[in-house]
């Protein structure tokens, strides 16, 4: 059979789709579907059915977040608190620190590792260090507390300090990320908008507030919905840095991802896991759309 | 120094890019200082719990009380310790091959599923593109109990079949062929006609002439991959049910329920775990950096 160059092009590129469409199909498309369905159910892993119990997840969840002093309740709430302490802190110290970077042409490449250094490092390790450093009596902010003659802090161990220490180091860790992206995206800025504004008797703030941060909006909006995605999503520091990986002082901690793993892999309550991550899917896609409708959103100069 | 790409002022005010205009001048010496005065106070906070953890390592337990930037008596000790009373060596081994299987596999399909859908014409191709991006809108989270569902029933949480069981979910990415895809739109169509006509076969079109054009592309994908996979937790710490088959972020968290007081101990596996891939950063540090600025400006 001879085949034209056109239906020879069409086979080529279906051979060389074949594994990935496979892939697509069976590792991510399925699984999301089935993620819907399960928590529709009363699943049971190790049978791989459940029977059909509608909303119920979805009532129990909203049971459980109405009750005062609930896992769940505290999970969403402490979310939230995550996101709205996190994401502005990292917003303004990584374009802080990335205006300052770009002043500098002397130890840049050693500042930009110093900042970027956390980023890579897993985040089992970083909740260790910290854990250490925020160590009561002994650890070394405790130390140096000490010597500053600045009243000892409970840190992790209380419940009122252990959130804001958390997203603190949450912060640490994926500062420099977002310097990186903000520093490239300050480069791209023609140097010829400062010159002329310069010559029309502008400066310091005046350019900043005028030529950088209007022409930085996409790279803004950009960080800002990649943040808050990854605080939404936090688990491995909080695991590791409250008492028995609970998510403790008294749910102090807890997030929405620690509450999917405990439920559904410390209790084997797989259709209430699922609910709440069909729940984290809806708000994580609204947060995206939003973050297009921004985008197309264009500054004309 | 690097020499400054911002083509798009002339090369005289390209050399002003920090000193600014004439009436600057004057603040602009004290100005510097402050800069980088404020710089090193950000990049202490940023060094200094990692060199604390190293220094904490090589301190024997007795020390750890006393507050000394260096240990009196430094140790390996804790060294020999750790390694000697749990499966380090082995989840170094573990996690060195899952990054670099899935790493291989996320090059080579992202770099092909990229190339074919932005060099080949055939049907049902956006429906293809945008079935890949749709799926950069579900998180990992929402996946997890479904692949944990399949995997007990494949029994890919025993045994051997583990490896797969934590890799099986990373060999091919969507943001990556999103990423070959953007890059592919750079090589010109003429070059691979060229080939075609010349007689080279589809796939060696792809190998000869597409991969060696993208190979900086290629690249970045493969170090973010290898990192990403390195430090994979959640999925890892599901799958995973034996010792044996830990990652190393698995293993270095059940450090925590183990030993709460023994921080010379933690430490010391914190160190184990985060120094190799420390140094694979510092060496290839700037090719990181640029990938970073470049693929997160992409996407």
């Amino acid at each position: 059979m001879k085949l034209t160059l056109q239906q020879r092009q069409i086979l080529w590129a279906y051979v060389f789709l074949s594994v990935a469409l496979v892939f697509f199909v069976i590792i991510r498309w399925y699984p999301a579907l089935l993620s819907f369905n399960i928590a529709f159910r009363d699943w049971n892993t190790f049978k791989g059915t459940g029977t059909w119990v509608g909303l119920e997840n979805y009532a129990a969840i909203w049971h459980d977040f109405l009750k005062p002093r609930s896992d769940v309740r505290a999970a969403f709430t402490n979310t939230l608190s995550y996101v709205v302490y996190g994401v502005p802190a990292q917003m303004v110290l990584a374009l802080a620190i990335a205006l300052l970077l770009d002043r500098i042409r002397a130890f840049s490449t050693f500042f930009r590792v110093a900042y970027f250094a956390p980023y890579v490092t897993s985040a089992v390790a970083v909740a260790f260090v910290w854990n250490w450093l925020y160590l009561p009596q002994d650890g070394l902010l405790a130390q140096i507390f000490d010597l500053l003659h600045i009243p000892e802090q409970p840190f992790t161990k209380s419940p009122k300090q252990a959130l804001p220490s958390i997203t603190a180091v949450a912060v640490w860790q994926t500062l420099g990320y977002s310097v990186i992206i903000y520093l490239a995206g300050i480069k791209q800025i023609p140097f010829l908008y400062y010159e002329a504004a310069r010559i029309d008797g502008s400066s310091g703030w005046h350019l900043f507030r005028n030529i950088t941060l209007p022409l930085l909006n996409p790279v803004i909006v950009y960080l800002t919905v990649l943040s808050t995605i990854s605080f939404l999503r936090l688990f491995a520091l909080v695991q590791n840095m409250s008492p028995q990986g609970t998510g403790g002082p008294l749910k102090s901690t807890t997030t929405v991802v620690l509450e999917v793993y405990r439920k559904g892999f410390s209790s084997y309550d797989m259709g209430y896991a699922a609910a709440l991550t069909v729940i984290l899917f809806f708000v994580i896609l609204l947060i995206t759309v939003v973050q297009l409708r921004f985008l197309t959103r264009r500054f004309e100069y | 120094m690097e020499p400054n790409l911002d083509t798009t002022a002339p090369p005289v005010l390209q050399s002003n890019r920090t000193t600014a205009s004439p009436a600057f001048d004057l603040r602009v010496q004290g100005i510097q200082g402050l800069v980088y005065i404020l710089l090193t106070a950000g990049a202490l906070v940023m060094v200094t719990p990692f060199l604390w953890m190293l220094i904490t390592s090589f301190k024997p337990a007795p020390e750890l009380v006393e507050f000394a930037w260096w240990p009196k008596s430094p140790t390996l000790a804790n060294y020999q310790r750790v390694l000697a009373t749990s499966n380090f060596v082995r989840w170094y081994f573990n996690s060195v091959l899952v990054a670099l299987f899935s790493t291989t596999c996320v090059v080579l399909f992202d770099s092909l599923v990229g190339y074919t859908l932005c060099k080949f014409e055939f049907p049902g191709k956006t429906l293809i593109f945008v079935g890949i991006l749709a799926t950069l809108m579900v998180p990992t989270e929402m996946l997890i109990i479904p692949w944990f569902d399949m995997s007990v029933r494949f029994h890919w949480n025993e045994g051997i079949a583990q490896y797969w069981g934590i890799a099986f979910p990373g060999v091919i990415t969507a943001a990556g062929v999103f990423l070959m895809r953007q890059f592919f739109n750079g090589v010109p169509n003429e070059l691979l006609d060229a080939a075609r006509i010349d007689g080279m076969s589809e796939f060696g079109i792809w190998v000869r002439i597409g991969v060696p054009l993208t190979k900086s592309a290629m690249a970045a994908l493969a170090i973010f991959n290898f990192i990403g996979n390195w430090n994979a937790y959640l999925w890892p710490l599901i799958i995973a049910s034996q010792r044996e088959y830990y990652t190393l972020p698995v293993g270095l968290s059940f450090f925590r329920g183990e030993s709460t007081t023994e921080w010379e101990k933690i430490m010391t596996a914190s160190s184990l775990a985060s120094i190799p891939l420390l140094c694979v950063f510092m060496v290839f540090q700037r090719n990181i950096i640029a990938g970073v600025a470049l693929t997160g400006l992409k996407g």
